[in-house]
């Protein structure tokens, strides 16, 4: 009987004692919109590893695109009495009710790469990516590449009307504002996809001379860089010399072609939104510090100069 | 050049059409109609009108059996993204290219089969029975690629989407040769006859002793072929298998070139030329829209405007009107082609 309950004390003290040690013995329950891109299965993969890392015991629910299964996730989250909730929500509206439910239970949520239509006070921060920020790096880079010299660009849009699209245009025509020596000429929407990225890139290079008119090419993902590319090797030009290419994403294909030296940059949209998301959890469990409610996701731009092979073997298994 | 007359006199309207989108996109861009050799290979916008085509033609020429059979394929934009999925797929776990294509193809036309027998056998509307396979294969087509675009470097595939044969570009070389295949098959034999006679009436068909049963299915089976063909080319021509995107609307751009190429969606009689021709004036339109430096906000309405227009032109009312004025030779023509 002693010998038990010394026993069970030994275990309950070591238990604590290792639950000093690392961050604290987390449950967080993440709830995912489902396998919808490359991209979405690269931030699962990720959240996964921060996870592991941190000795967090992350509970995963697929949601399959349906808000219907992400309320139930949730719902199953705070009776389980996890410590904190991620989500990333795959439509803005109809939250309310089940943010409320977790706040009673007192069960903080972080909502990953997209944001609701919610009132503030019922999440607890929301990390995501600056679209208009992405674009605008970008822009910045052309404009110190080209260094004053005079450069006619040409855009490849993302599915007219989506919000990545109008949102990496602007911020790119912001990072150009007041350089003069750079024009874009022509502006198409090549619908995110490589085959539409190569066709309309295709026209572009007839409609200006063969390409002799463009300098560099803007495409507001990678995939329609990627299409691209082969459309100005196609037309007996060399890309990443002729004409500069940027974009945006930071796919792992991309940094092949960089390698290759047939496109020059690209802005990282991460997937390891997970991250940020665990840190803001860890202050936020030791101290009660409350982060604040947007945390914005670093963009970061990606030369030929930073080992692109690299970086492609790095980014290969994630899933993209 | 007698005989050949009353298929020229068909195909009037389809070429008087594409002389004029096209003169229409000169006057915008001249550079257009500019044609130059470069690489070894001819080099201009008209090139990648037939080039970019390539897929919706192939599509019409099988659209256009499937719709003579007074049938509809609307699976042909999944079955595109299948074929490419499996023939990135195989590539890249190393069979030949033999064994890839072979293996494609053979897929494509299992698509048809199951069409084919969702139609003649269990009788299920067309319309219904294709939109199953129309859901369900970018599903097959998403597993097969893990969700991710499955790129390969296999320089003979590559080949297929972007080699040149004759200074032509090989999807232009492949769907030239694929539809003057289909088009001597069908009009050398009794084959697009009897197509024809199972549009117009199947059981009056099946009572002359018509295997219509037999011939739907190959109808549908031939359209999964033309898909197979469509998808190992878009599949090529990026070099990887997009299983999202390979063919996504493209069923509805296939249906729209038949009919602008002048054939009825109540099927019967059909020109397999006319719908290739209808094919190029869709291609024509789209090309143009890119070229001209329009916003992309217009480009759909844009589109929309001179198809609309293009089938007004078409329509039997407008062309009784054109006989009222004047034209009454052509009408005596027309007259005379429909007493044959």
């Amino acid at each position: 009987m002693t010998l038990k309950t010394a026993l069970a004390s030994a275990t309950i003290l070591a238990a604590c004692m290792f639950g000093s040690a690392h961050a604290a013995d987390l449950t967080v329950g993440f709830s995912q919109i489902g396998s919808e891109s490359g991209w979405r299965a690269a931030e699962t993969t990720l959240t996964k590893q921060q996870a592991e890392s941190r000795g967090i015991d992350l509970k995963f629910a697929d949601a399959q695109q349906k808000q219907e299964n992400q309320i139930k996730a949730l719902r199953s989250f705070i009776a389980q009495g996890v410590d904190a909730i991620l989500v990333a929500p795959v439509v803005a509206t109809g939250w309310d009710d089940v943010l409320t439910e977790a706040k009673d239970a007192e069960i903080p949520v972080i909502l990953l790469d997209r944001t609701v239509d919610s009132s503030e006070d019922l999440y607890m921060t929301a990390v995501t990516s600056d679209l208009v920020h992405e674009g605008n790096v970008a822009g910045k880079w052309l404009v110190d590449t080209v260094a004053g010299k005079p450069c006619n660009v040409v855009e490849l849009q993302g599915t007219t009307g989506s919000s990545p699209a109008i949102d990496r245009k602007k911020g790119f025509e912001e990072a150009l504002a007041g350089n003069d020596n750079l024009k874009i000429i022509r502006s198409q929407t090549g619908d995110f996809t490589r085959t539409k990225g190569k066709e309309v890139m295709e026209s572009f290079l007839k409609a200006e001379d063969g390409g002799k008119n463009i300098c560099a090419l803007y495409a507001h993902n990678d995939d329609m860089a990627v299409g691209a590319i082969q459309a100005i090797k196609e037309a007996g030009l060399k890309p990443g010399t002729d004409i500069l290419v940027v974009s945006i994403d930071a796919v792992p294909d991309i940094f092949q072609a960089m390698a290759a030296g047939e496109a020059n940059a690209t802005v990282e949209l991460t997937p390891n939104m997970a991250g940020p998301a665990f840190d803001a959890l860890a202050a936020f469990q030791k101290d009660g510090t409350l982060p604040p409610k947007w945390i914005q996701t670093e963009s970061k731009l990606y030369t030929q100069a930073d080992d692109p092979m690299k970086v492609y073997e790095e980014k290969k298994g994630l899933g993209y | 050049m007698n005989a050949l007359k009353p298929h020229l006199i068909r195909l009037l309207p389809q070429f008087a059409v594409l002389i004029a989108v096209v003169a229409l996109i000169s006057l915008a861009f001249p550079d257009f109609l500019k044609l130059q050799i470069q690489n070894g290979r001819v080099y201009g916008s008209l090139i990648d009108v037939l080039n970019r085509g390539a897929p919706v033609a192939l599509l019409a020429i099988g659209m256009t059996i499937v719709i003579a059979t007074r049938g509809i394929d609307l699976s042909v934009g999944a079955v595109m993204a299948i074929c490419g999925a499996v023939a990135a797929a195989s590539i890249t776990s190393g069979h030949s290219l033999v064994y890839t294509l072979a293996l494609a193809l053979s897929v494509g036309m299992l698509c048809g089969l199951w069409n084919g027998i969702l139609v003649a056998v269990l009788d299920i509307q067309p319309i219904i029975a294709t939109l199953v396979l129309m859901v369900a294969g970018r599903g097959i087509a998403q597993l097969i690629t893990e969700g991710a675009i499955l790129t390969f470097n296999d320089p003979g595939l590559i080949f297929i989407g972007s080699g040149s044969f004759l200074g032509l570009p090989m999807p232009v070389v492949i769907w030239l040769v694929f539809g003057i295949a289909v088009t001597l098959l069908v009009r050398r034999t009794a084959l697009g006859m009897l197509v024809e006679a199972l549009g117009i009436n199947r059981r009056a068909s099946t009572l002359s002793g018509v295997s219509t049963g037999v011939l739907l299915i190959a109808a549908y089976v031939l359209s999964g072929l033309c898909a197979a063909i469509a998808g190992i080319i878009a599949a090529a021509d990026i070099r990887g298998a997009d299983a999202n995107n390979a063919g996504l609307w493209l069923e509805l751009d296939a249906i729209l070139a038949v009919v602008v190429g002048g054939n009825s969606l109540l099927g019967g009689r059909f020109s397999i030329a006319a719908s290739l021709l209808g094919a190029l004036i869709i291609q024509s339109i789209n090309t143009g829209i890119l070229l001209s430096g329009f916003p992309p906000e217009f480009n759909l309405i844009i589109k929309a405007a001179i198809i609309v227009l293009i089938l007004v032109i078409q329509s039997p009312r407008i062309r009784d009107l054109a006989t009222l004025f004047g034209r009454a030779d052509s009408a005596e023509a027309s007259v005379k082609q429909e007493a044959k």
